[in-house]
């Protein structure tokens, strides 16, 4: 299209990039946080204990509250506690005849939040803790879920798009890589993005393509409605594995065997590797049956191999049937961008590499206000474009890092018997960063990067302290006991505050350098004492 | 080329070949065409390929990601925005011909 391939591709990255930048920094920075889900879940619910008990105490609890609760219904799910998360999850589904009509399909279905140590509901405040952050990364918020998953995978392509066209652009990849050159204004910042985006490149396209695969039978489900005109279910079956569904009716009444003897059954077939939860079709019929899902962590792929029993005679039924090439695949692909499987090291590889991946597309949208600004300091004023560019930058990555720390505070101030309470947290993120964005409208200026990264590192570094007069869970506790899980969080909560200072007080004594010839003028300046000194920087942004 | 759609001409052939009108139209070539040609490539593989059909159809999911994101440099390489759109188009039309023969939509 221009004069060069070359020339497209750097035309066409600078404008794939541009127009969902902001979206996409938000979708990078929840995405990011989520490899932390479980530990922030875990830090905004302070008084969940953190003692263990062994996973078969823990199912028994389950089926003792189940049998309590939901005596009566057709189908119970249990996700037992995992390393990473103390809590145990349960659904149930009642007969179609039984359930509520008021509520229209979800009628059917109950569930609760489970304490493995007393078997009754977790007692806890009501929050989505890092669940907020996970649901954000691909439902946003406030919009149909439809919707906002076609607007995040199109958000997605473009950003392929941006990392295929980057690379293209590059003409020195290798030497890129370990090129910085600082304090020269549009070279520094075209070296950083350049940097944070080849640093971690193979990480981004991964995440990025990947991120796709994950919802990729909505994107594209053209393929199933050829194959498969009228039966869908069909192609989930075959695709997608697993053990196929009961639909037996219940039948009799018998007791089961303890679930701890089925448990173990299945641990022996997997040489030893432990249980993550189990479903019961007919609870506490004669031809009730247990299917036990293998606990994913030490592999790759989403997809759990699982098991099903006879709940009566404990005999093995069927065993979930080897998955086929596109099937592992996709199964790969799906856990890679959940990364369940990485433990300590490596999800803060990740972690770190998904920060690098937020720090490239906030570069890249800062990268192209400083390349604009020139031209409009040469015509005199800042035009209409720019000045939105800049106040969409300064109010989100800025304002960003302000609504995330302002959501953390919001779990710890609002009252604890509020009604609506975790929407009323998941409200404070998003009024904080409607705050920055409003000022950032109203002022775009570079004071107002300085503002609003020095309020960030305030909010931000002052959480440990919002924690530690609200709750018992605090830095002088859990460094002292050891829990580094809590301790973690807040000892990062310090960390960010520190490096959003450290931005804040950059961008607020930053001077743009100066050109050649402005340097030539000073030289010449500076030999013949007489003439004065001109300085034309511009003070603005 | 820049400076085609400021001297603006009513003549229609300037008109197309302004770089305003020809990025948009460029930008549909891959937006819509891209998908298209996706999601036909998504199609094909679904009735082409010699594995088991639900195999052959994420092969083409997976696989019509690539093609979208290809489709997108290609409509922004080509020397002219119609050049864009043949080339987008072209093998679409091509994968579902061949996909309503394999028997797709039966």
């Amino acid at each position: 299209m221009k004069n060069g391939f070359r020339q497209s591709m750097a035309w066409l990255h600078t404008w794939t990039g541009l127009l969902v930048g902001w979206l996409l920094l938000l979708i990078f920075m929840a995405g990011t946080a989520s490899y932390y889900r479980e530990e922030i879940s875990r830090w905004m619910r302070p008084e969940l204990p953190s003692a263990r008990v062994s996973t078969d105490v823990a199912a028994q609890r389950a089926i003792a509250f189940l049998q309590d609760k939901a005596g009566n219904a057709e189908m119970w799910y249990v996700t037992l506690p995992q390393p990473r998360n103390p809590a145990m999850s349960t659904f149930w589904r009642v007969p179609a005849d039984q359930a509520d009509p008021s509520k229209g399909r979800r009628g059917a279905f109950g569930d609760a939040t489970l304490d493995p140590n007393t078997g009754g509901e977790l007692k806890a405040r009501d929050t989505r803790g890092g669940d907020f952050f996970y649901r954000l990364h691909f439902d946003l918020h406030y919009i149909p879920v439809y919707w906002a998953r076609y607007l995040v995978g199109f958000c997605a392509m473009f950003m392929l798009v941006a990392i295929l066209t980057g690379v293209i652009t590059h003409k020195k990849i290798f030497k890129d890589f370990f090129t910085f050159r600082r304090d020269k204004g549009l070279r520094s910042w075209l070296d950083f993005h350049n940097v944070s985006a080849v640093m971690a490149l193979p990480y981004h396209a991964m995440i990025t393509y990947t991120g796709i695969v994950t919802l990729m039978v909505m994107y594209l489900p053209w393929g199933v409605k050829a194959v498969y005109p009228q039966d869908e279910d069909a192609f989930f079956a075959e695709a997608f594995g697993g053990l196929p569904e009961v639909s037996a009716p219940a039948e009799g009444r018998a007791t089961p065997l303890p679930i701890a003897q089925l448990l173990d059954s299945a641990r022996a077939q997997w040489n030893g590797i432990d249980v993550a939860g189990f479903t019961v079709s007919n609870p506490g019929a004669g031809n009730a049956v247990i299917d036990i899902r293998q606990r994913d962590g030490k592999r790759l792929s989403t997809d759990t191999p699982a098991l099903r029993y006879d709940m009566v005679s404990g005999a093995l039924l069927e065993a979930s049937p080897p998955s086929g090439g596109a099937t592992a695949t996709r199964g790969v692909m799906y856990g890679l961008h959940l990364a369940r499987f990485a433990d300590g090291g490596l999800r803060a590889l990740f972690f770190l590499s998904g920060l690098t991946g937020c720090l490239m597309v906030a570069s890249g949208v800062v990268l192209w206000a400083v390349k604009e600004r020139p031209k409009h300091a040469k015509r005199g004023r800042v035009g209409f474009g720019l000045r939105l560019v800049d106040a969409l930058n300064i109010g989100t990555v800025a304002g960003l890092p302000i609504a995330f720390a302002a959501y953390f505070w919001g779990n710890r101030l609002l009252p604890l018997d509020m009604a609506e309470r975790s929407g009323a947290e998941a409200n404070v993120f998003f009024y904080a960063w409607a705050a920055a964005l409003l000022a950032a409208f109203l002022w775009p200026k570079r004071l107002m990067w300085a503002w609003q990264l020095y309020i960030g590192a305030a909010t931000f570094a002052l959480v440990p302290v919002v924690n530690a007069f609200t709750t018992h869970a605090h830095l002088g506790v859990t460094m002292r006991s050891g829990d580094w899980v809590l301790a973690g969080f807040d000892l990062s909560m310090l960390a960010f505050g520190a490096v959003l200072a450290l931005c804040g007080w950059r961008m607020q004594r930053w001077t743009p350098p100066l050109s050649a010839a402005e340097k030539k003028k000073r030289a010449a300046a500076a030999k013949a004492p007489a003439a004065p000194a001109t300085t034309s920087a511009d003070a603005s942004v | 080329m820049r400076h085609s759609s400021e001297r603006a001409s009513f003549r229609p052939s300037t008109f197309f070949a302004s770089e305003r009108w020809g990025v948009l139209s460029r930008s549909l070539a891959a937006i819509v065409g891209g998908y298209a040609l996706a999601s036909m490539t998504s199609v094909f593989c679904a009735v082409a390929l010699p594995t088991a059909r639900g195999q052959a159809v994420l092969t083409g999911m997976l696989l019509a990601i690539v093609v979208a994101a290809c489709s997108a440099l290609w409509a922004f390489a080509t020397r002219s925005a119609l050049r864009a759109w043949v080339g987008i188009l072209g093998p679409t039309a091509l994968l579902a011909a061949a996909s309503r023969l394999l028997g797709a939509w039966a």
